[in-house]
């Protein structure tokens, strides 16, 4: 939703048709009650991880021994964990990692995937071909693998192995931009802006971006949710987020190791994620077809 | 297809092979500071790290390095385990069995459950079994594998001891035993491309029987089931085989979490040990040999293409 609002805030389209269009997408996605349930939740994620002190009954840290593996109860709204910690308090304060994870990867695969997509995309040739080998490459690489294989190198830790998915992520963006791109290239009114003297620049800001922003976006939104699940594997082996902090992943890690004592302790840590998951798809999958559903039209 | 075509193909998965080589190879020269003191460890002597640096090559140039290196890797050779002492290529042998068991069965599930699955919301569209099928597709993309399998293992191996919990037997010991231990795992690692796989078979399978000439083929009495092999499954391939050439990756290293969670020892626990031991060279080897499998995949994919659907026969 947040990125929406973004996108458009960037310089206005040279056709008025444009803009006019572009709002009542947003008009139409949100007579999508899919859409708004899950953006919804997204921004409820949002207001619980920058409240998180305010929200969390307990301190997320704070270990009280003796009341180790609880099941639910009026002070532990969803039990404890097996340091006796708030799980509702370790689950609200982890929705901040869950939000920082995946924006990380996806920066990443913005800031290399989209400049390299606009260049092959409206320079072809050699460019087109060395971008596209480099994204082959990593397209074949197992994203885990290699988001391992880099935490092998820097150590253990969140943001290392966020840059690496992110990496990796990145071949998916070019994918769409470059894709995006050779179409709108192919377009008059492209031939006759350079006719005029138009800046390769102002093209991409006027003409380029605006056209590519609903792919784009659908990528980014669906990319969140395969980002939070690798932070979660990640956490879950041990090798993202590291103590004290912990994210969804690692209490499921936690919740694993105690299943035999507590067996139903996975059910938060693991909701948490697939909601959260699913309304990054239901986002995506939402503006897709509304565009789609547009061009129809 | 004709052989320029197939000779392309494999010239540009090489092409792909040799780029991860070069990236695999520049993972261990980003090792910061010295790798040789980084292999070491912090307690090592002067002569520990000296020793090390002249046993990996460290003290020759990059370019030389990266020869060396590069044309053992040709030859099968990775390496050994700086941990262990073993070839790497060796440990890979040894623990890709269980994995490829692990990845395989899971996209025969998927393959399974995926398209008749979506065969049969793309026959009932709009009725409740289609909107039943379409709703558990989209939580099956959201589920982590992970989490799938601990919520399997509760009821069939954690609450009841229907199965086990953890561990994996070779085929060799018998078809039962290997199945009991991979099939929830299995199940687990393969849901995510199930879901995946439903969509794309409904999409598809819509829209062969909104076709006219389904209308003729039924007008002439043909049953369903007849319609369902002749021309719907038939469809069906073409997506079914693309989402599974994308997906491969995937499962091999969803296949490292799963392994963690089921007790398996296979590539995913090999890598995992691997980081923890700093066993540089046994990463360098599992990287590159999950790398071949998804070039290797990907081609015969390619080829299987050609072969299924003349259309795209350049």
């Amino acid at each position: 939703m947040t990125a929406t609002l973004q996108f458009q805030a960037g310089p206005a389209p040279a056709v008025g048709t444009a803009r006019r269009g572009r709002t009542s997408t947003v008009a139409s996605l949100m007579r999508r009650p899919s859409f708004v349930v899950a953006a919804g939740f997204l921004v409820f994620l949002v207001v619980v991880a920058a409240l998180a002190p305010l929200i969390a009954p307990h301190d997320p840290s704070a270990q009280v021994l003796e009341d180790r593996l609880k099941g639910p109860s009026w002070s532990h709204l969803l039990g404890t964990d097996d340091l006796g910690r708030d799980v509702l308090s370790r689950l609200v304060y982890a929705a901040r990692l869950a939000l920082l994870a995946p924006l990380i990867s996806v920066s990443v695969a913005i800031l290399l995937g989209v400049p390299a997509g606009l260049w092959a995309g409206l320079r072809r040739g050699w460019v087109d071909a060395v971008t596209g080998r480099l994204s082959d490459t990593l397209l074949s690489l197992p994203g885990l693998a290699f988001a391992l294989a880099v935490v092998a190198v820097l150590g253990p830790g969140l943001f290392n192995a966020m840059v690496a998915m992110g990496i990796v992520f990145a071949p998916s963006l070019y994918r769409v931009v470059r894709g995006a791109t050779l179409a709108v290239a192919e377009e008059s009114y492209i031939e006759s802006a350079r006719a005029i003297g138009c800046s390769t620049r102002r093209i991409i800001w006027v003409h380029v971006l605006p056209n590519i922003a609903a792919p784009f976006l659908v990528q980014v939104t669906i990319l969140m949710g395969v980002a939070l699940l690798a932070e979660a594997s990640l956490s879950f082996l041990g090798l993202g987020v590291q103590p004290p902090d912990s994210s969804w992943g690692s209490m499921l890690e936690v919740a694993y190791q105690n299943q035999y004592d507590a067996p139903l302790a996975v059910l938060p840590a693991g909701t948490a994620l697939v909601l959260t998951v699913l309304s990054f798809n239901t986002v995506g999958d939402a503006i897709r077809d509304t565009v789609a559903r547009r061009r129809d039209s | 297809m004709n052989g320029s075509v197939v000779l392309r193909r494999i010239g540009g998965g090489v092409l792909v092979l040799w780029l991860v080589s070069l990236l695999t190879f520049a993972l261990i020269q980003l090792l910061p500071g010295d790798a040789a003191q980084a292999i070491a460890g912090e307690n090592a002597t002067q002569a520990d790290v000296d020793r090390i640096r002249h046993e990996l090559g460290f003290d020759l140039p990059v370019i030389e390095q990266y020869f060396r290196w590069f044309s053992n890797v040709v030859t099968g050779d990775f390496g050994t385990s700086l941990y262990s002492g073993r070839p790497v290529t060796e440990l890979i042998f040894e623990a890709a069995p269980a994995t490829l068991s692990l990845t395989v069965m899971a996209i025969v599930i998927a393959v399974l459950v995926g398209v008749t699955a979506g065969i049969a919301a793309a026959i009932r569209q709009g009725g409740w079994l289609d909107r039943t099928i379409t709703s558990l597709a989209t939580f099956g993309i959201a589920m982590p594998s992970f989490w799938v399998l601990m919520l399997l293992l509760l009821p069939f191996a954690v609450l009841n001891r229907w199965l086990p919990a953890t561990g994996y037997a070779p085929m060799s010991d018998g078809l039962w035993p290997w199945l009991s231990h991979i099939l929830l795992p299995a199940t687990a690692l393969g849901l995510a491309s199930a879901a995946e796989l439903a969509r794309h078979a409904r999409g598809c399978a819509a829209d062969v029987l909104a076709r006219p000439y389904i209308r003729t083929a039924r007008a002439r009495g043909a049953t369903g089931a007849w319609l369902i092999r002749r021309h719907v499954l038939r469809n069906a391939a073409i997506p079914v085989i693309t989402v599974l050439g994308l997906h491969v990756g995937r499962l091999l290293g969803g296949s490292i979490v799963i392994e963690s969670v089921a007790g398996i020892s296979g590539l995913g626990t090999l890598a995992i040990q691997a980081i923890l031991q700093r066993d540089y060279t046994t990463i360098q080897g599992y990287v590159l040999f999950s790398a071949i499998i998804v070039v290797l995949v990907n081609l015969v994919v390619d080829l299987l293409y050609g072969w299924i659907n003349p259309k795209v026969r350049a």
